[in-house]
């Protein structure tokens, strides 16, 4: 991408996939990007696209098995996060990069109350006393716009959005400087949904933290993000900054994805605004992966390795149709 | 809280009652003249009737019904046993702690071995480990008590003469006993403990552990282990039940006289005092095993705590 910002990330060539029954899912397949420093990436993609297996495999949390990274590069600061020693990675989890996870539900120990959840991650990476860590994880919940005195309740006692605003709170307690939101929105009420955005800015704009946030919502990403990553079956199909995706979408998925795409037979489908459904990750279609539901596939599409291609600088989409829409 | 175990210590109340009732009706509906039989067959029958008459058995069944839950539950006196004419009372009081003895200690193995086994095998999943403690389990489980019981009282005592074989002169004669009553509730636990944590092995609040860069030892211990517990508790609990009901069997094959080889020689002999006294301690050392299982869980996970303590309005 541009020549003047500084990558703070760059995720190059990565393949996952999970086998699964004797089969494999080939849930990531060769996806590289770039975060900038203190910039927001967005991942769009529908659901299964693989977006949390890569926020999952930059932080080496995947389930192994039946995970497995195949290969790719994943360099923070020069270094490969891929190639680092296991216990070389608990001071990047939670300190470096932390994640706010998808289901807030289920993200939070049943067992342990909250605040004690948010001091786990600040023991770990602070020189605190308890007292201390205490006071701190009082104010991070403050910080989510939760009462501190609420820190001895469990999470039961929480309604789903102030858990997600826990799991928030928990995620960038230690100030990370790469902050991996997978869907933070999605498990809340309309109401509550309007406000994390703003929260997730009101944050980055205090701590400066770089981001990736993931999300099948195009208005949070057009709120919060600097560039979009459009992922298709573990691809990225489309990628630049959100004027680049937004206004001048190129690739037939992302055109899909803002309901421009001439389709003539969508009545049926009026929830999903693509016709057809998502591939199967255990049986990938050949050269294009989205040519069954692309409305301009051709032959050449359906054979050929599609790579991707710059149309304007910073601009990347995967088709081989020429002159975008 | 409080006002939930007082609620359960009546409901232990009337759970006794129910045992109480069920086991006198049983012995009293079981065919045969128990008179002749304590007597025996040589018993003129002038003998018989005042027999009879002196156990109360000449009476209708809700008489004799009346008479034994009113000595049992108002001045908790079994009276004495139709065979040795002891106090049932004194007796039972007195093997008790041998059982206790034996069951308790045997849970106290089974907890630390058996879980332990159970988180190897889970952390280790599809490994040698796990299939070396599953292969172990299996042995342990399909062996019954009397037969691992024969083997150790071969190997121990015979053959090497460590243990003695019988009898409870010193204490260590409760090792072989504790042994082989504890090995199935092991073998249960092992499997229990191995797929409740595998249940929470893949939970997202362990995957949010693992993001806050904490070490997997602390995850098992701290996060795992926690949520794994319940069912475990379940199962150290219904071993412990399983134990003291096995109780006989192992008290026999070791002549240890406890509240098992009485039960059985009361059940023999058609000692019914014996009998009932035996499964009323057996009624009530099963539901204190149980309500404390129930508070081990509400100290464990707060909901139950908070579902246990509704109607009081009070939280946490
Ligand atoms: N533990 C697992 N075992 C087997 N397959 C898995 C596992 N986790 C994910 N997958 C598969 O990998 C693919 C990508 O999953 P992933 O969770 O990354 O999708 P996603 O883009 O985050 O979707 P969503 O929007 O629903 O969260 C899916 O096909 C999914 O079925
Ligand atoms: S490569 Fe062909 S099938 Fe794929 S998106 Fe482009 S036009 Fe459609
Ligand atoms: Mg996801």
């Amino acid at each position: 991408m541009s020549t003047n910002k500084e990558v703070f990330l760059s995720v190059k060539n990565l393949e996952v996939s999970y086998s699964q029954a004797r089969r494999e899912v080939r849930a990531v397949n060769g996806v590289s990007f770039d975060v900038q420093k203190g910039k927001t990436l967005g991942l769009v993609g529908e659901t299964g696209a693989g977006k949390t297996t890569i926020a999952k495999a930059i932080l080496r949390i995947l389930p192994d098995p039946p995970a497995k990274v195949k290969s790719g590069e994943i360099f923070l600061g020069g270094e490969d996060l891929l190639k680092k020693k296991e216990e070389d990675m608990l001071d990047v989890r939670g300190k470096k990069i932390a994640m706010i996870f998808q289901d807030p539900m289920t993200a939070l120990n049943p067992l342990m109350t909250v605040g004690d959840q948010i001091l786990e991650v600040l023991l770990l990476h602070n020189d605190y006393d308890k007292a201390a860590g205490m006071r701190e994880a009082g104010r991070m919940l403050e910080t989510v716009g939760i009462p501190a005195e609420r820190y001895a309740e469990y999470p039961h006692q929480f309604s789903g959005g102030m858990k997600q605003r826990v799991v928030i709170a928990m995620a960038l307690a230690c100030n990370p400087e790469l902050l991996l939101a997978d869907e933070p929105t999605t498990a809340l009420d309309v109401t509550i949904q309007a406000q994390v955005p703003e929260l997730i800015n009101d944050l980055k704009m205090k701590f400066g933290t770089s981001m990736i946030l993931i999300t099948h919502d195009l208005g949070v990403i057009a709120q919060t993000c600097d560039d979009v990553a459009v992922i298709y079956a573990g691809k990225i199909v489309e990628s630049g900054t959100k004027e680049d995706v937004f206004d001048h979408p190129a690739h037939p998925y992302t055109l899909g994805l803002f309901g421009s795409l001439p389709d003539i037979d969508s009545r049926t489908s009026r929830l999903s605004p693509i016709a057809g459904m998502p591939p199967d990750p255990t049986n990938l279609p050949e050269g294009c992966s989205f040519h069954p539901r692309c409305p301009h596939a051709t032959d050449a599409c359906r054979k050929g390795q599609i790579t991707s291609r710059e149309i304007t600088p910073g601009h990347f989409c995967a088709c081989i149709r020429e002159g975008g829409n | 809280m409080s006002r939930y175990v007082i609620k359960r210590l009546l409901l232990t109340v009337v759970i006794l009652w129910c045992a109480g009732f069920v086991v006198f009706t049983l012995t009293y509906l079981v065919p045969g003249d128990v008179a002749k039989i304590l007597l025996g067959p040589e018993a003129t029958e002038d003998v018989l009737v005042i027999k009879r008459a002196a156990l109360g058995l000449d009476q209708p069944y809700l008489v004799q019904l009346g008479r034994f839950m009113y000595n049992t539950f108002i001045r908790f006196d079994f009276g004495d046993s139709w065979v040795f004419s002891s106090s049932v009372m004194a007796e039972l009081l007195e093997r008790i702690p041998r059982t206790l003895i034996i069951g308790l200690s045997g849970m106290i193995i089974n907890v630390s071995i058996g879980t332990i086994l159970g988180i190897i095998a889970a952390t280790h999943e599809g490994k040698w480990q796990d299939s070396f403690v599953m292969v172990i389990a299996m042995v342990f489980v399909s062996a019954p008590d009397f037969f691992v019981a024969l083997l150790l009282i071969l190997l121990f005592s015979l053959k090497l003469g460590w243990l003695p074989a019988y009898g409870i002169d010193s204490w260590t004669g409760y090792i072989l006993p504790i042994i082989s009553s504890s090995l199935g509730a092991i073998a249960v636990n092992a499997r229990q403990s191995r797929s409740s944590m595998l249940e929470v092995i893949r939970a997202d609040f362990v995957t949010t552990a693992r993001a806050k860069g904490q070490k997997e030892s602390v995850i098992t211990r701290k996060h795992m282990l926690p949520n794994a517990m319940m069912p475990i508790i379940t199962g150290v609990g219904g071993g412990l039940a399983v134990m003291i009901a096995g109780s006989p069997v192992i008290e026999s094959v070791f002549s240890i006289p406890g509240v098992g080889a009485y039960l059985l020689s009361g059940v023999n002999q058609h000692d019914y005092p014996v009998v009932w006294a035996c499964v009323i301690f057996l009624a009530l050392f099963t539901s204190f095993a149980i309500l404390i299982m129930d508070l081990c869980y509400a100290f464990l996970d707060p909901r139950i705590k908070a579902q246990y303590s509704r109607g009081k309005k009070v939280k946490g």
